[in-house]
């Protein structure tokens, strides 16, 4: 019996509108939900551009239960790529790369090297290099219903298996919201505006996320962005996904220690 | 009838008196939503918001309920819900198919143990469907997969298939799991369905809830029988007026679709009602709510009638409770239609909102035409587009695909005598129309599927087709250019090579 929590959540603060968050905490009598954020607090440094940093995947029973930590500075660096209104997962992902099984890093690394590959053509610029497995590009920023179409969860796993951590959209459609909260693999995030217009993909750009919302500064062409506070995902989110929350309001026994 | 729009003020209709037919598309400004809200660079509409038709503003006096309301606070177990809270909801049916189902099953397993047994083994149904006719050695392996994890964990429901040669010699076999799922006597009003596919929603004809979710959130369900739901708002789309004999199901959604565009009714439940979807059959009803999704919505549902339990009773003996709207319920949009004013349409690549009529695209020239899918390959589907061929009496002038949906409706297309039509079925009014020989049921090439599917788009060609979502590449290649069409129309853009309004051969 497995004795760890899942590490596929990545217990990491997001910024999502208020309407479409799907998850919620649940008032559980036993459980005393803190606002703030609990999450590992370490100090990130920058690197030279075209490395991204996230705080690494947190398992809050193997950090005790943190729920009393006040959240650090979350913060996300790295080159963004650039896309438009309505990329649907079979753009994300080609419904013929449905069969492959992320569960193996063989085929993890497949399906990374498959990110994004579903764009027409006339994107020139591709996310993955032929070749590669990782993207150099560790945020996408998009306009409208990112993520429409298919409930599969390629989507959201492609895009964290090649190395994205942070999607920065306009808007989201509900299923792949829900399964990047679920799975952790990106960061699901909403911009107050229209982003997507004023980007280029290829510029650096820095995420911070807090408590309240977020920041995404735009370095190549100096201009910043507030990013919507996390909503009703959040707890979900910080608990480390839907099975590490449902442990934590008691919904699930918690594994028993071998 | 007035023959402006939806209504004055871009929402609300509120008394049935003064509801304005919404007419054909004469004037495209008469759509008045797009022209009050159509912000400059988005298409989004705006939330819609209709004053709320009983305010509790002391917060003591609790507004009624609408039917996916009830349906979740039931299976909460909770008197009372409203938009917007966040509950537990216990699950009736959990599907998953051949793709989905072994990373499922996997988080399950790792979550909850290797020896973990699921919440009910009588409560799941696999129904492999999406790459089953293929080679392709990993779609046979994900098949295999779950037929290991539903023998460990004895489930019951679980159509099989192991002679990939010969789909009728396996008789466990089914097929598109949203049509099985409602030909098995999955499908029951008042219940909670989850599937691992977005047009799980299908299953909201049958007057339950029913949504899809992703492996994650299906391995919580195996272990559970429980999922986090937040409580959607509904939009309620009462369409009225007698049906057009050249429209169907399929053109409504897509006249819908068009409307509210493919974000419109992003986390909200659409509810159907009027007198026009109670003259629908459950098929038809079924391609309705299928591309809810494609609106972004949520869960779509049609309250249950005779119609219902007449299809219902006769597939299951589980008992089921039927729930219904209240009266004072609050929706967040009311749209209301005069169906007998509406026309065929098709929506154009690449968005199912990229809605046009038919008529006007006949200069459009077509390649190919793909009749199948759980939107557009049941029955009935197949039934309309044998009726239009015969009426027409002539042969198609493009290659003319044939997916039905599952074994049953393959039986049918090979067995049933079509309505009109001296006794031939469906099956002989294709072969003398030239149509191809209709293939083994499954998902086939709607999503593109392994490079070996059948009709699967490998050329930069233009095709109709009644499958339910045509953004860049969806049928196989990038290029590929996919008009999204009911059955009639498809079947009569395969007779002029071009995209066409079925009354050029119905009347």
């Amino acid at each position: 019996m497995a004795s760890s929590l899942p590490t596929l959540s990545r217990a990491l603060p997001s910024s999502s509108s208020k309407p479409p968050s799907p998850l919620v905490p649940f008032p559980s009598p036993s459980l005393k939900i803190t606002t703030s954020t609990p999450f590992i607090p370490s100090s990130i440094s920058l690197s030279s551009r075209g490395a991204s940093f996230a705080i690494p995947r947190a398992t809050p029973a193997s950090h005790g239960s943190g729920s009393d930590e006040t959240l650090a500075k979350t913060t996300f660096h790295g080159l963004c790529f650039v896309l438009k209104d309505n990329i649907d997962t079979d753009q994300i992902i080609p419904a013929d790369k449905a069969t492959i099984f992320p569960s193996n890093q063989q085929e993890r690394d497949e399906i990374a090297s498959n990110a994004l590959s579903g764009l027409p053509d006339f994107h020139t610029t591709r996310f993955v290099e032929p070749g590669e497995i990782k993207s150099k590009y560790s945020i996408i920023i998009s306009g409208e219903n990112f993520g429409c179409g298919s409930s599969r969860e390629h989507a959201p796993v492609c895009l964290g298996a090649a190395g994205a951590k942070a999607v920065v959209a306009q808007t989201y459609a509900r299923i792949f919201f829900r399964n990047s909260v679920a799975t952790g693999e990106v960061f699901p995030l909403e911009s107050e505006v229209r982003v997507c217009d004023e980007c280029t993909t290829g510029d650096t750009v820095t995420i911070e996320l807090r408590d309240s919302g977020g920041l995404l500064t735009n370095h190549t062409t100096g201009k910043q962005y507030k990013l919507k506070a996390i909503g009703d995902a959040g707890p979900v989110i910080d608990a480390g996904g839907i099975f590490a929350y449902a442990r934590k309001v008691g919904m699930i026994p918690s594994p028993s220690v071998a | 009838m007035a023959s402006a729009v939806i209504s004055s003020s871009p929402f609300v209709c509120k008394s049935p008196a003064k509801d304005l037919g919404f007419s054909s598309f004469r004037k495209p400004s008469q759509i008045s939503i797009h022209g009050c809200q159509k912000k400059s660079i988005s298409r989004k509409i705006v939330s819609v918001m209709a004053p709320q038709r009983s305010s509790s503003t002391s917060g003591s006096v609790k507004t009624g309920m609408t039917m996916t309301e009830k349906i979740l606070a039931k299976a909460a177990e909770k008197s009372h819900v409203v938009p917007g809270d966040n509950i537990w909801v216990n699950v009736d049916v959990l599907m998953t198919h051949d793709v989905c189902g072994p990373g499922a099953f996997g988080i399950f397993k790792r979550e909850f143990g290797e020896n973990a047994k699921v919440w009910d083994s009588e409560k799941i149904v696999v129904i492999p469907d999406h790459y089953i006719f293929t080679t392709d050695k990993r779609a046979n392996r994900n098949v295999d997969i779950m037929r290991e994890h539903c023998r460990e964990q004895n489930i019951k429901y679980f159509y099989d298939i192991t002679d990939l040669g010969d789909f009728r010699a396996n008789p466990d076999y089914k097929g598109v799991c949203h049509v099985a799922l409602a030909q098995e006597g999955h499908c029951r009003p008042g219940e909670v369905l989850l599937g691992t596919d977005s047009h799980t929603c299908t299953a909201g004809a049958f007057g339950q809830f029913a949504t899809g979710i992703g492996n994650t959130d299906a391995g919580f369900v195996l272990g559970t029988g429980k999922i986090l739901l937040k409580v959607p708002p509904t939009m309620r789309f009462i369409l009225d007026g007698e049906m057009p004999s050249y429209l169907q199901a399929k053109d409504l959604i897509l006249q819908i679709i068009g409307e509210i565009s493919v974000a419109g009714a992003t986390y909200k439940t659409m509810e159907f009602s009027g007198t026009t979807i109670e003259s629908l059959t459950m098929e038809e009803r079924m391609t309705l709510c299928n591309m809810v999704v494609e609106a972004g919505g949520k869960n779509g549902v049609i309250p249950p009638d005779a119609t219902t339990f007449n299809y219902v009773e006769n597939r299951t003996s589980v008992p089921f409770q039927p729930v219904y709207s209240d009266g004072n319920a609050s929706f967040v949009a009311d749209y209301r239609f005069d169906v007998s004013k509406l026309e065929p349409v098709v929506a154009k690549p690449h968005s199912p909102d990229n809605r046009a009529l038919a008529r006007e695209c006949k200069d459009v020239k077509i390649d190919r035409v793909y009749i199948g899918s759980c939107t557009g390959g049941k029955t009935e589907d197949f039934m309309a587009a044998a009726k239009l061929f015969h009426a027409a009496g002539k042969q198609v002038k493009v290659p003319t695909f044939l997916v039905p949906a599952t074994q049953k409706v393959w039986m049918d297309v090979y067995a049933l005598p079509v309505p009109g039509a001296g006794g031939k079925t469906c099956a002989q009014i294709f072969e003398e129309a030239g149509c191809d020989t209709p293939t083994s049921p499954s998902c086939g090439a709607c999503l593109g599927g392994p490079a070996d599917t059948y009709a699967r788009l490998n050329e930069p060609q233009v095709c109709v087709s009644t499958t339910n979502r045509n953004f860049p590449g969806r049928m196989g290649h990038k290029e590929g250019q996919i008009y999204l069409a009911s059955p009639y129309t498809a079947a009569a853009s395969a007779l002029t090579g071009h995209v066409t309004d079925p009354r050029e051969f119905l009347q």
